[in-house]
């Protein structure tokens, strides 16, 4: 019984796969806690999609996929801080116009292309239990650059994505903030795209966020709560598919949509809105 | 900061086409609050936006304590705005965002101390809502949504204090609460600037008044200005304000 149960740990790839899930979950749920609150959900597909344009250009150069990877979401980044604060368009709009124009130009690129062999279902979908030694080590690297960052900055996001205006009248560099979040932000979604993939890594970012906004009105516990939460259905959810025979990737995600309706009822019920007849 | 805290020349602020501000002189001594009046688009938040650096002036300038607003050290100036355009379902405690005036002077590493949290307390109570520092913010009436945000000015610890309308729409108590905040401050040698719809009272606000339309109208002791007729000048504008109206004509002005 109990072999069985500790069976998934007993694989190298396993185990390089529950330490991905583990620093990824956190790190996405972690970040989420300004993605949720600043209304920002829209980044997550925004940007994963974006660096599809990364991929197609490093498969042409010859580069590391995920250094591409990276370069393109950076810089799509920072250009959707500098379109939003310039061109006096909403970033939402922002996001829009510029990760479809990214992910147009991976496609083009690729559609010119002649003999393009390389198998894309890992990329779109994820595959946590390819990742090799040297992505752990990049995810951890990458990883602990944006928590220290985080760390760093805290009390200026916090003021500032709260209330922008007035922090940036008492002296906050608001729109430096706003660069370094969105390049955080860049940084943790393509760390993630080898865990759930472009098409999914939004969940990652939104949903263990929004779980933890049910459950508490504090912003320290939120992030708190919401990393853990994060981790938890990341872990939870690769361990599940090995014994359902699952994509590990939707596992994930659907096990964080269910935490999230879960964390909703338990949120109404102690807001005493759901009374029992 | 010897300098003058607030000096304005020949100030031009322009949104798009549309001129906000043109052609302000103005200063503001140290230990003094000046109260700003005129008509609703008079420019009177575009003139407090600009003194905070919100706002790049058009042309002209802008200085505060003999710098640029962005040149200022963090913590400088605070302002509260009239309308606070924040989410009220933020994960934030009153005392949490009271607690944010002291984010601007904290360093990157620093500690919030027990310094920081006594000032937090004192700025809580100099508004009377200590007891209510654990409720969420959303749990508040408007007024006392007000006094946080003034509490959080407060805890900033600031050189020169921008208030825009904080009395519009406030109940009595609230509004005799910011009074005695503010002439207290004033007492204490903070320069403040305040813009206010509320002329019958602004003698027992204001050590200076302006009144503010797209120009400089007047300037002056509050009673001078009220009694001087300044607002004949922008009377037609006045329909938009009934109160205005019914404030003006008992001192004769029409």
């Amino acid at each position: 019984m109990i072999d069985a149960l500790l069976a998934p740990f007993s694989l190298d790839f396993m185990v390089r796969g529950f330490i991905a899930a583990l620093v990824v979950g956190a790190l996405c749920a972690a970040m989420g806690t300004y993605v949720v609150l600043r209304k920002l959900s829209f980044i997550g597909d925004g940007l994963s999609h974006a660096s599809f344009a990364g991929i197609v250009i490093a498969y042409i150069k010859g580069m590391d996929f995920y250094l591409g990877a990276a370069i393109v979401a950076v810089v799509t980044a920072l250009g959707i801080g500098y379109v939003h604060r310039k061109g006096r368009v909403s970033l939402d709009t922002t996001i829009g116009v510029l990760f479809t124009g990214m992910f147009a130009l991976g496609v083009f690129m690729m559609s010119r292309l002649k003999n393009y062999s390389v198998d894309l279902q890992d990329y779109l979908f994820g595959n946590i239990l390819g990742v090799s030694q040297k992505d752990i080590v990049l995810i951890v690297v990458l990883a602990a650059l944006v928590v220290v960052t985080l760390a760093l900055c805290y009390r200026s996001f916090m003021y500032a994505s709260f209330d922008p205006v007035v922090a940036e009248a008492s002296g906050i560099p608001t729109a430096a903030l706003d660069y370094i979040l969105l390049v955080l932000l860049a940084l943790t979604i393509i760390v993630s795209i080898s865990a759930v993939g472009i098409i999914l890594v939004a969940a990652l970012l939104v949903t263990p966020a929004a779980a933890a906004f049910q459950l508490t009105r504090r912003f320290a516990r939120m992030m708190a709560l919401s990393a853990v939460l994060g981790s938890l259905c990341a872990v939870g959810g690769l361990y599940l598919s090995y014994y359902l025979n699952a994509a590990s990737g939707a596992t994930i995600v659907l096990l964080a949509t269910l935490m999230f309706f879960a964390a909703m009822a338990i949120g109404r019920l102690r807001r005493g809105r759901l009374v029992p007849r | 900061m010897n300098a003058t805290p607030v000096v304005a020349r020949d100030l031009t602020v322009r949104y798009d086409w549309h001129v906000a501000l043109a052609g302000v002189d103005l200063s503001l001594e140290a230990g003094g609050a000046l109260g700003i009046v005129g008509p609703n688009g008079s420019g009177k938040s575009t003139l407090l936006k600009t003194v905070a650096g919100l706002l790049a002036p058009s042309q002209g300038t802008i200085e505060v304590f003999g710098r640029r607003p962005k040149a200022l050290a963090p913590g400088s100036i605070a302002y509260v705005p009239q309308v606070e355009a924040v989410d009220f379902d933020f994960p934030a405690s009153v005392w949490d965002v009271v607690a944010m005036g002291r984010f601007p002077r904290l360093g990157l590493l620093q500690r919030f101390s027990s310094h920081d949290r006594a000032v937090v307390q004192r700025s809580l109570d100099a508004l009377n809502i200590g007891a209510l520092a654990s409720r969420h913010i959303s749990e508040l009436s408007g007024g006392q949504q007000q006094r946080a945000f003034v509490a959080r000015a407060l805890a900033q610890e600031p050189q020169l204090l921008l208030l825009d309308e904080p009395t519009t729409g406030v109940d009595a108590a609230t509004e005799e609460a910011l009074r005695v905040v503010v002439r207290e401050l004033v007492a204490n040698g903070m320069p403040i600037m305040m813009t206010t719809h509320d002329l019958e009272r602004a003698p027992e606000w204001f050590d200076k008044l302006i009144v503010v339309d797209r120009r400089v109208l007047a300037y002056g002791d509050p009673q001078e200005v009220l009694a001087s007729g300044a607002y004949a000048g922008i009377r037609e504008h006045t329909h938009t304000h009934g109160h205005l109206r019914a404030d003006l004509q008992p001192k004769g002005l029409q």
